[in-house]
C-alpha cells in the first residue's frame, strides 16, 4: 500500500505551451484528490504524468510505500489502477471475458462476479462490448478497478456518461477504496459528492 | 503473458478478426498468379517459392497495423502497460499471438497452394519448413513497425514501407530454400533464415517496446 504520493516542482509543457508550472502537492493514504480546472488546463496530462506515460518537463513524482520511495515511472505504474477517458472494452469480447482477462493479466484475486454485481452489470455479463452504451462501458471500467486491486487509482472523468445510479456507484467505489487506505486522484468537472481535497489547475 | 496471448488469439479468431482475412488473401493471391502466368509447369515451379513467400508476407502484414493501434485507440494499451507485464513481454506476447493467428495458419495452408504451382514433394517440404521458421520473423519485425505507427491514422499505409525492406533477407533465404530443394542442391539458405528469424524474435520485443513507450507519452 502506498502511504503517500508527492509531487515537487512539476511542470507540464504540451505542444510548446506551458500547462502548469511548479505544481506541488501531497496526498496521503485514504485521501481523495479532486483535480479541477477548465478544459485544456492539463488535468489528463497530470494523470498521465503520474501514471508514467508522460515525462514531466521538470520536477519529480514520488510514491512512498511502506518499504521504499518509488520515483521511477515504470516502477510506479505497478501500483496504479487506471480509469482513462477510453474504456478499454473490446467490441468482440463479453463483459465477463473482458474482466476475466484483466483479472488474469493483473494476477488479481478479485472475484469477477462480485465486481459485476457491485457495478450493477450482473445482467449484462454475457453481452459483447459492442452492444454496451457509453455509461455501461464506464461501469465495466469501474469494475475493472475492483478486480485489478491497485492501491493508487487515477481516474479521468469517472462520472462522464454515467446515470444517477452509476454516479453513486462510482463515488461509492472511490469512498470504499480510500476507506481501505487507498489513494484516488480524480480529474472531474462534477463534484463526486464525497469528502475530498481539491486541486484547481 | 498467456492471458494476453489468449485474448489476442481469441480476438483475431472472432468476427472482424484478422486470422481468416490473412488466409483468404494468401489463397487469393496464390491462386491468381498461376492464372496470370499460364500453364507452364516448369516456370511455375521455379517461381513458386518466391511468389508464395511474398504472398504470405503481405498477408501477414495485412492485419499488422492494428496490432497495437486497436488497443491504443480504445484505451486497452494504457491498462495493459500499467499491468505487471513489462512492455517488452507485452510486445513478445503480441508477436506470438500475431504469429499464431497468421504465420502458423499460412504455413499450414501453403502445401495445398504449392500444388497449384506444380511444386514437387521435396520442394513442398522445404517451403513448409522455410515458412514455419521464417514467418515468426515477419511478425517480429512487423511489430516494430506497428509500434512505431500506432498513433498514426492510416498507419497501415506507412507500415509496409518501414517493414518490407527489413524483411528482404527473409524472402531471399526463404525462397532460396525452396529453389535449392527444387534443384536438389545442398541447402545453405535455411540456416541463414533460421539465424535471421531467431535474431529478429529475440531483438524485436525490445525495439517494439521502445516504440510503444514513445507513443504512449504522446
Amino acid at each position: 500500500m502506498p502511504v503517500s504520493v508527492e509531487t515537487k516542482n512539476l511542470t507540464c509543457i504540451r505542444g510548446g505551451r506551458v500547462l502548469f508550472r511548479n505544481l506541488a502537492f501531497r496526498i496521503d493514504g485514504g485521501a481523495v484528490l479532486c483535480v479541477e480546472g477548465a478544459n485544456g488546463t492539463g488535468k489528463t496530462s497530470l494523470l498521465r504524468m503520474i501514471a508514467g506515460f508522460l515525462a514531466p518537463a521538470e520536477g519529480i513524482i514520488a510514491l512512498q510505500t511502506n518499504s521504499a520511495v518509488v520515483v521511477d515511472s515504470e516502477e510506479r505504474g505497478k501500483h496504479i489502477g487506471w480509469l482513462g477517458h477510453h474504456d478499454a472494452v473490446k467490441p468482440q469480447m463479453t463483459v465477463r471475458e473482458t474482466l476475466q482477462f484483466y483479472g488474469a493479466l493483473y494476477g488479481g484475486d478479485g472475484s469477477v462476479d462480485a465486481a459485476l454485481d457491485a457495478a450493477g452489470l450482473a445482467r449484462l455479463a454475457d453481452l459483447p462490448g459492442q452492444y454496451l452504451s457509453a455509461g455501461q462501458k464506464k461501469r465495466v471500467s469501474l469494475a475493472r478497478l475492483l478486480i485489478c486491486k491497485r492501491p493508487l487509482w487515477l481516474m479521468d472523468e469517472p462520472l462522464a456518461s454515467l446515470d444517477t445510479a452509476g454516479k453513486k456507484i462510482a463515488a461509492g467505489f472511490v469512498e470504499a477504496h480510500c476507506a481501505g487506505g487507498g489513494i484516488a486522484v480524480v480529474a472531474t468537472h462534477e463534484p463526486l459528492g464525497i469528502d475530498c481535497e481539491r486541486l484547481v489547475l | 503473458m498467456t492471458a494476453l496471448i489468449l485474448r489476442d488469439v481469441r480476438l483475431a479468431a472472432r468476427a472482424g478478426g484478422s486470422a481468416m482475412l490473412a488466409l483468404a488473401f494468401f489463397a487469393a493471391v496464390a491462386t491468381l498468379v498461376p492464372l496470370g502466368v499460364g500453364a507452364d509447369l516448369r516456370l511455375l515451379a521455379r517461381i513458386a517459392g518466391g511468389v508464395l513467400w511474398v504472398a504470405a508476407m503481405l498477408a501477414a502484414l495485412l492485419a499488422l497495423d492494428r496490432l497495437f493501434q486497436a488497443d491504443f485507440e480504445d484505451g486497452s494499451l494504457d491498462v495493459i502497460a500499467l499491468g505487471p507485464l513489462s512492455l517488452e513481454k507485452t510486445s513478445f506476447a503480441k508477436i506470438a499471438a500475431h504469429w499464431l493467428t497468421t504465420g502458423l495458419p499460412l504455413t499450414i495452408l501453403s502445401p495445398l497452394l504449392a500444388v497449384l504451382f506444380g511444386l514437387p514433394a521435396q520442394a513442398i517440404g522445404a517451403l513448409f519448413i522455410s515458412l514455419l521458421i521464417g514467418t515468426p520473423a515477419v511478425s517480429a519485425i512487423g511489430a516494430i513497425g506497428a509500434g512505431l505507427t500506432l498513433s498514426i491514422r492510416r498507419g497501415g499505409l506507412i507500415l509496409p514501407l518501414i517493414v518490407l525492406p527489413l524483411l528482404a533477407p527473409a524472402v531471399i533465404f526463404g525462397a532460396g530454400t525452396v529453389l535449392s530443394a527444387l534443384d536438389g542442391l545442398r541447402n545453405g539458405a535455411l540456416p541463414l533464415l533460421t539465424a535471421f528469424s531467431f535474431a529478429a524474435c529475440v531483438l524485436s520485443p525490445f525495439a517494439t517496446a521502445a516504440a510503444v513507450r514513445l507513443n504512449l507519452g504522446s
